[in-house]
């Protein structure tokens, strides 16, 4: 499938209910929503067009991830762009954001042209690449980001993801430099001095369980100073995969002053805890690491209240033989695009704390705008492109890491329950999950 | 008993006392002319050694042997996983030697506990020290010691002195001791206490002169002059006058009180070397007793609670 062929026929998506709102009738045509209610049923009696029944589904605007693993180039043993966007795909998501730590890293105009190419032919979903702050992620020179930004690929999100830009005055430069092509600094907050060697979160349990502890404040402190850098040289910053409480009240801070500060948060710190940790299975090792229930509460409360402005899920793809190991042996990171919307789903909604609109607020429509991708998380209303997802909330299902269309299989979910399931994602009014799970 | 020994916190007071009562039946045989039991004869014990450790080897060795049971040693070189060969692969050749127990010791904090729950092998998982995590026979065996001269270790209070942070020895006697009634007080620069200790079922104090007047029995654990370098401490001297146990602060304990360390020692800096060979010392006891206990847990794990310990060889 290449999203250069043409798509077939109209498809009418009856009885769907946009953003969970009232039940109404879609017709998808030429890659664009071409109508909605009425007007799309009396059109779709007109054509010969494919039907979908979507009695019940929630429709959300295609989602956005902003922070994804692909591994290609350089680890295709672990994902290739091909595998990981089919995931996307299943998950929900249209646009991803493909990081910038392969093996060579993204760090020159070709690598992250080649991401795109990869991307474009695989069809699944558009692939946004990232391009490091530095070159080799190394932290001690800038990437030429301007080459980068200037490039086919666009790039405007730049990020050492995997390594926090650590040095203060290089931190500074990049946040200054990227405003010449409205680029954005995306942190991996981690002090590196404060985390050497850690295997997870510092707190009661990693003392019982003779972990090397990753304290919060490793964490803050880095936010805290570029929160004031980037509003000192005026500039955005965006902040990846925030995970403590403190993050949280910071970020509230920082964006009470009105400074351009954003921020993600991954599902899987949305839900689980360093409780987990206890089972020595590296399944649960992850950078930043699973935190307590409190930095939960706080970050479900942040996301609700926006000050988190996106989920992201850090998805990130490891071969077993990385995890079927003693957890220190083992590398850091879990899967998470098919999973996301269901964390997501059990998290946010079923607690109350978010609407569909606002899932489709926090998982497509912001992070969306962070990554300045022009034909993502659009609203869902005639002439938008026709990127959007079909999601049963109705039904849970078992989590089965054999079933997931990623290369990898380092799920934390695996054999828990969780709430809804994806049916079809549309990508330019085309299909781009498997054929046999769109209902007839 | 359960299947496996990784945690000193997974024994029950009733687990414990069984443990350290069947240690006291194995000891007894030592004063025997023949000091071998037929109990574990057929079965196979596999020392899995990550980590060079001659002393807790040989004595888990001499266990087995005691037992009857064939020993298989086996020393996994290399200081990663990545160098040598994994975790998995060595448990799946054990569990196609056919081993009963194996008994790790690795590097890595949680390994044995890898090892247990991944089903890579079905034999019984004793954890003979893992990591900055635990060393649950060491502290069966300090247990065992400090009731062979104090009674029921209820209401007894202990100390426990030094570098907590690392220490899998004080981690496991924390967890033990608490389990057997004891009063656990762990002294020792604050950056060598782990954050969260607070939620440890013991107290804590940073003088070790204070809580040593009090002690039934103080533990000196072993400190790495290197920690230094990490800014643990300013320096061996200053931890040697602050957490150092030498004659002047031997003069402040309790007669009745018992000293004790679970080796190797770095004499004059833990621990002088007056204290050490004192006679309130029980670290030459701590590694007979050893052998013992890890005969009881070896009886214990490998032959189910109900057995009743067999008479020994050729004697009738
Ligand atoms: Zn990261």
């Amino acid at each position: 499938m290449t999203s250069s062929e043409p798509n077939p026929l109209p498809v009418l998506l009856r009885g769907g209910r946009p953003l969970g709102g009232p039940a109404t009738d879609l017709l998808l045509d030429e890659g664009a929503i071409a109508a909605i209610g009425a007007d799309a049923t009396s059109r779709a009696g007109a054509e010969v067009i494919e039907v979908v029944e979507a009695d019940g589904l929630v429709i959300l605007p295609g989602l956005v991830d902003l922070h994804t693993h692909l591994r290609e180039p350089g680890r295709e043993d672990a994902e290739t762009v091909e595998t990981g966007t089919r995931a996307a795909a299943r998950g929900g998501f249209t646009a991803v954001h493909a990081m910038a730590n392969t093996d060579p890293v993204a760090d020159t105009a070709g690598v992250v042209e080649q991401v795109r190419r990869l991307g474009q032919e695989a069809g699944y979903c558009d692939v946004q690449p990232v391009g490091a702050v530095t070159v080799g992620l190394q932290g001690q020179r800038l990437a030429e980001m301007g080459a980068m930004a200037d490039s086919a690929a666009r790039v405007r999100i730049f990020s050492d993801d995997g390594h926090c830009v650590s040095d203060a005055v290089l931190m500074r430069r990049a946040l200054e430099y990227v405003k010449a092509f409205d680029g954005v600094v995306a942190q991996h907050a981690q002090e590196p001095r404060l985390t050497e060697g850690a295997q997870m979160n510092e707190g009661p349990l990693s003392g019982m369980l003779g972990m090397r502890g990753w304290p919060a404040v490793a964490e803050e402190a880095i936010i805290a100073r570029d929160a004031l850098l980037a509003a000192h040289v005026g500039s955005r910053l965006h902040v990846c995969h925030v995970s403590t409480a403190g993050s949280v009240e910071l970020l509230r801070w920082a964006k009470g002053k009105g400074w351009a500060i954003t921020a993600e948060v991954t599902p899987h710190h949305l839900l689980l805890t360093d409780e987990l940790a206890a089972t020595y299975d590296p399944v649960y090792k992850v950078n930043p690491p699973l935190r307590s229930a409190a930095d939960v509460d706080a970050l479900r409360a942040g996301l609700a209240d926006g000050t988190i402005d996106a989920v992201a899920t850090d998805h990130a793809p490891h071969p077993r033989e990385d995890k079927e190991c003693e957890w220190a042996a083992a590398a850091f990171g879990m899967l998470g695009l098919e999973t996301a919307l269901s964390v997501v789903h059990q998290s946010m909604v079923d607690t109350g704390l978010l609407d569909w609109a606002g899932v489709a607020d926090r998982m497509s429509f912001r992070p969306a705008r962070i990554g300045q991708l022009a034909t993502h998380g659009r609203p869902l209303a005639v002439g938008e492109p026709a990127n959007l997802v079909l999601y049963d909330a109705a039904v849970s299902e078992v989590v089965r890491p054999q079933d997931s269309a990623s290369l990898s299989r380092n799920t934390p979910y695996a054999g828990r329950t969780l709430p809804g399931r994806v049916v079809a994602t549309y990508l330019r009014g085309r299909c781009s999950t498997a054929v046999e799970t769109v209902p007839a | 008993m359960r299947r496996h020994l990784l945690s000193a916190g997974d024994l029950s007071r009733e687990d414990a006392v069984l443990v350290l009562d069947t240690a006291e039946e194995m000891r007894s045989l030592a004063d025997r002319p023949i000091k071998k039991l037929p109990a574990l004869r057929g079965r196979t014990v596999v020392n899995l050694f990550f980590e060079d450790s001659t002393r807790t080897r040989i004595s888990f060795e001499a266990a087995a042997k005691r037992l009857s049971a064939d020993v298989i040693n086996f020393a996994a070189k290399g200081s990663s996983v990545s160098k040598g060969e994994s975790l998995k692969d060595t448990a799946l050749t054990l569990q196609a030697m056919g081993a009963d127990a194996i008994v790790v010791r690795h590097h890595s904090s949680g390994a044995p506990h890898r090892l247990a729950s991944a089903q890579w092998t079905h034999g019984s998982v004793i954890n003979a020290g893992d990591g900055t995590h635990e060393h649950p026979t060491q502290a069966l065996l300090d247990a065992f010691t400090m009731r062979r001269h104090l009674g029921d270790l209820e209401g007894r209070r202990v100390t426990i002195v030094g570098d907590v942070l690392h220490s899998r020895v004080a981690r496991s006697n924390a967890l033990l001791l608490s389990t057997l009634g004891a009063e656990v007080t762990l002294v020792g620069p604050p950056t060598l206490l782990p954050v969260g200790v607070a939620s440890w079922p013991v107290h804590t104090s940073y003088d070790l002169d204070s809580s040593i007047v009090k002690s039934d029995a103080v533990m000196m654990l072993r400190v790495q002059r290197e920690r230094m370098n990490e800014s643990f401490f300013p320096s061996a001297r200053e931890y040697s006058r602050r957490y150092g146990l030498d004659t002047r602060r031997m003069a402040l304990l309790p007669d009745h009180t018992l000293v004790l360390h679970p080796g190797p020692m770095n004499r004059g800096m833990e621990i002088s070397a007056d204290v050490a060979d004192s006679t309130r010392s029980v670290i030459v006891e701590q590694v007979s007793n050893g052998v013992a206990v890890r005969m009881a847990v070896l009886y214990l794990l490998l032959s189910g609670s109900n057995v009743p310990i067999e008479t020994p060889v050729g004697e009738s």
